[in-house]
């Protein structure tokens, strides 16, 4: 990514102009990230101003930091995306404990949960919040686990389940029951619903008169976790966000960690880290679609699907060991490198599973039935996609051809030929299509990256960095002493913050990192993607069949991991 | 007399004789019905589990349950939150006798790497389990043998005694909580 030294010149005149004195702090990180720092009473006329005359359309993250030595404790952090030019700004706000900052759910539909996080992490009250109450711990939760003084184990018990509720809009009946209605609760572990979803609905008959959902079922505290680690020691963690692709997640938190460093990878490691990612989507798409017909009622392209699953599994164990959760990256490059003859393996993957992904075409999207329970069911606009924070397929399935692939290349995604697939309609049909449709272009740039897999090195040689092979550890003196220090020492960046993307299986996964130049991140925020898009559940199948319901979260393809973390 | 000889010679060519409780257990343990309690990374395992390579079915137990009320054995593949168990154990409690549970995977079993805030550190916490998988997630193979771990258990009827004392963790701390009231 190009670094920027200054802070971009027309942006700021324009806010300087709009707003005046000098209340803004304009600040280029020296990666290259654009911060405006704003007073807490004019952040939200910024914010509106910044969505609505600058092209930022995107609130991609709300999320807040602690600094308890501070005296006004918190940072507030919004980091948006301007899908015209594709730059991006973070805005920050401090917040004093007790204190409130205006809510941005009226500027972002999308930052209701984000919101609502940083709630009930950190205490943060955003005023005129439509429901501000807990969303990942469980509702006999006291405290909130995020500041620095809540130590990371201090376990709390939890011995009810919360009664069947819904959201207190101000114009809505809040959590009273109508009597003319039937109550309806789904999950967690539930045969209609995924894993451990909660959804509850209230039915007019068979018709969702309002909905909501309850997650924080798998909340295994990740980014606690995240600061009572070393960076290197993140990265399992990291395998089981997504756990369906898990070496995307690796691929984009090493590549966050990268960042911050200033280090660019050889080129072997970037085109094996396009490989794994690839691979990952393939087999993210394979879960998603196989779910997707399960929930509606077709188990043949599960079990057919997954046979070209476990074949990635194979290659996943020839490459490092493991199966699923293969913690294959390093912070400065790959593990280790590829066995001899791997990369014929994958092309060789490659032709099987293209006819794979022609079959469960014919299956899925030319059968009669499931075009009947997919097509112009739960659809969604561009409009509310965007305000929603949608990415990934289901932004795409409403016709919007955004890919960070393409308009923000990383590891030399611009010299690979492939299109990105959308569709026209934002419905359930569209979702698969552009899923299937990806797949297929993910194989075609697989096969690319297989056969012009560039020499060299897997990973940089940073003493500072990456730990020395083991037969110079075990073979002679500097090797040891700089194994030694590395491990005792620990990987340090510099002090710093940075937000980088990659585009995941199911958008955009985002990571916030903050160093205070110690071993461990400081804080590690993780920009879910199906947490956006989930948020807007409710909402999408209001008026619609309970069966359309259970189709559109299988479209969804929410995944516990990373929606919780 | 050489009727009765020509009774046990006609009775053998189709009837096998044994104990009750050899062939209820011979029943039993080739006709587990699972209950995938998939919420982690390890449900995603336990599906290669069920899928074509490794097939659960060549062990009998590929009629896989999503009612507690059909199943008699709970596979908890996942990491298990204070958030999720209640339900856990409602879940369990609702399960018909005999009943057996399988701890997959090093969270489920000890709460793995997440020595953490919102993590039950293992779900035989809440309800007893019989059989531990290790492994983050354990590979197909592993859960292989945690279920012929545990057909041999109820072959040889193993007593139990950590299935035998156990009381819901929910009843005596919240008498009023619906979870005491489930039968």
């Amino acid at each position: 990514m190009a670094s920027a030294t200054h802070f971009p010149e027309v942006l700021k005149s324009d806010v300087l102009a709009k707003f005046g004195a000098e209340q803004f702090k304009f600040v280029t990180t020296p990666v290259g990230d654009n911060v405006i720092e704003a007073p807490k009473a004019s952040t939200h006329a910024l914010l509106q101003y910044l969505k609505e005359y600058a092209g930022f359309d995107f609130v991609m993250d709300v999320c807040g930091v602690d600094y308890p030595t501070r005296q006004k404790r918190f940072d507030v952090v919004y980091h948006l995306f301007n899908s015209k030019d594709f730059t991006r700004v973070r805005v920050k706000a401090q917040v004093a404990d007790g204190e409130s900052i205006p809510t941005a759910t009226n500027i972002w539909k999308g930052a209701d949960w984000f919101e609502r996080e940083a709630y009930d992490m950190f205490g943060i009250v955003f005023d005129g919040h439509p429901n501000l109450r807990k969303i990942l711990t469980h509702h006999q939760f006291e405290g909130h686990p995020l500041r620095k003084d809540y130590e990371a184990d201090a376990q709390q018990h939890c011995d009810s389940v919360m009664p069947i509720h819904f959201n207190n809009t101000p114009d809505q009946r809040g959590d009273l029951l109508d009597n003319r209605f039937v109550p309806i609760n789904i999950g967690p572990s539930h045969p209609a619903m995924h894993g451990t979803l909660r959804v509850m609905a209230e039915l007019d008959g068979e018709t969702i008169v309002r909905a909501n959902c309850e997650i924080g079922f798998l909340h295994r505290c990740f980014e606690k976790m995240a600061e009572t680690h070393p960076y290197n020691q993140v990265i399992p963690y990291t395998d089981r966000l997504n756990y369906c692709s898990a070496p995307m997640n690796n691929v984009g938190y090493c590549k966050t960690v990268e960042r911050l460093l200033d280090v660019t990878i050889p080129p072997r490691a970037q085109a094996m880290r396009v490989v794994l990612c690839e691979l990952s989507r393939v087999i993210d798409h394979i879960i998603a679609v196989g779910t997707g017909g399960v929930d509606l009622g077709a188990l043949t392209a599960f079990f057919h699907l997954f046979t070209y699953r476990e074949k990635v599994y194979s290659l996943f164990e020839k490459l490092c060991g493991a199966r699923l959760t293969v913690s294959m990256t390093r912070v400065g490059g790959m593990a280790q490198n590829a066995p001899d003859g791997w990369f014929d393996d994958v092309l060789a993957f490659c032709d099987e599973m293209s006819d794979g992904v022609d079959e469960i075409s014919k299956l899925m999207l030319d059968n009669k039935i499931f075009i009947k329970r997919t097509q112009g069911v739960c659809p969604i606009s561009q409009q509310d996609a965007i305000s929603w924070g949608y990415t990934g397929p289901l932004l795409r399935a409403t016709g919007i051809a955004q890919d960070l692939r393409k308009s923000n290349p990383y590891y030399g995604y611009e010299q690979y030929n492939f299109s990105i697939p959308t569709g026209s309609n934002g419905d359930i049909y569209d979702r698969y299509c552009v899923r299937i449709e990806e797949m297929r272009q993910s194989i075609s740039i697989i096969r690319q990256a297989c056969k012009n897999m560039p020499g060299g090195d897997y990973t940089i040689r940073d003493k500072g960095i990456v730990l020395p092979e083991k037969k110079d550890v075990y073979g002679n003196i500097e090797g040891l002493m700089n194994h030694f220090m590395l491990v005792i020492k620990g990987l340090r960046p510099p002090v710093g913050e940075v937000y980088d993307a990659t585009e995941a299986a199911n958008g955009e996964l985002g990571f916030y990192l903050v160093s205070d130049g110690s071993a461990n991140p400081y804080r590690l925020k993780v920009r879910p993607p199906c947490f956006a898009i989930y948020q807007s559940f409710p909402e999408v199948v209001k008026g619609s069949m309970l069966a359309d319901a259970i189709a559109t979260v299988a479209s969804m393809n929410v995944i516990a991991g990373e929606l919780d973390r | 007399m050489s009727d009765q000889k020509n009774l046990d010679d006609m009775s053998r060519s189709f009837a096998l004789t044994t104990k009750l409780d050899a062939i209820v257990a011979w029943g039993q343990r080739n006709a587990l019905w699972p209950l995938p309690y998939g919420t982690a990374c390890c449900g995603i395992e336990l599906m290669s589990v069920m899928g074509p390579k490794y097939d659960l079915a060549r062990f009998g137990a590929e009629v896989v349950r999503f009612s507690p009320r059909q199943a008699d054995l709970l596979l908890v593949a996942g990491t298990i939150t204070e958030k999720m168990a209640p339900i856990l154990v409602r879940i369990y409690e609702q399960m018909l006798e005999p009943k057996y549970v399988l701890s997959m995977g090093a969270c489920a079993s000890s709460g793995g790497f997440y020595r953490a805030y919102h993590v039950l550190q293992g779900c035989d916490k809440v309800i007893p389990v019989d059989v531990y998988v290790p492994g983050c997630p354990p590979t197909p193979e592993a859960v292989l043998d945690g279920v012929m771990t545990l057909q041999k258990m109820i072959k040889d009827r193993t007593p139990r005694p950590w299935k035998d004392n156990w009381k819901s963790p929910y009843t005596e701390s919240n008498p009023n909580s619906e979870l005491g009231q489930v039968r």
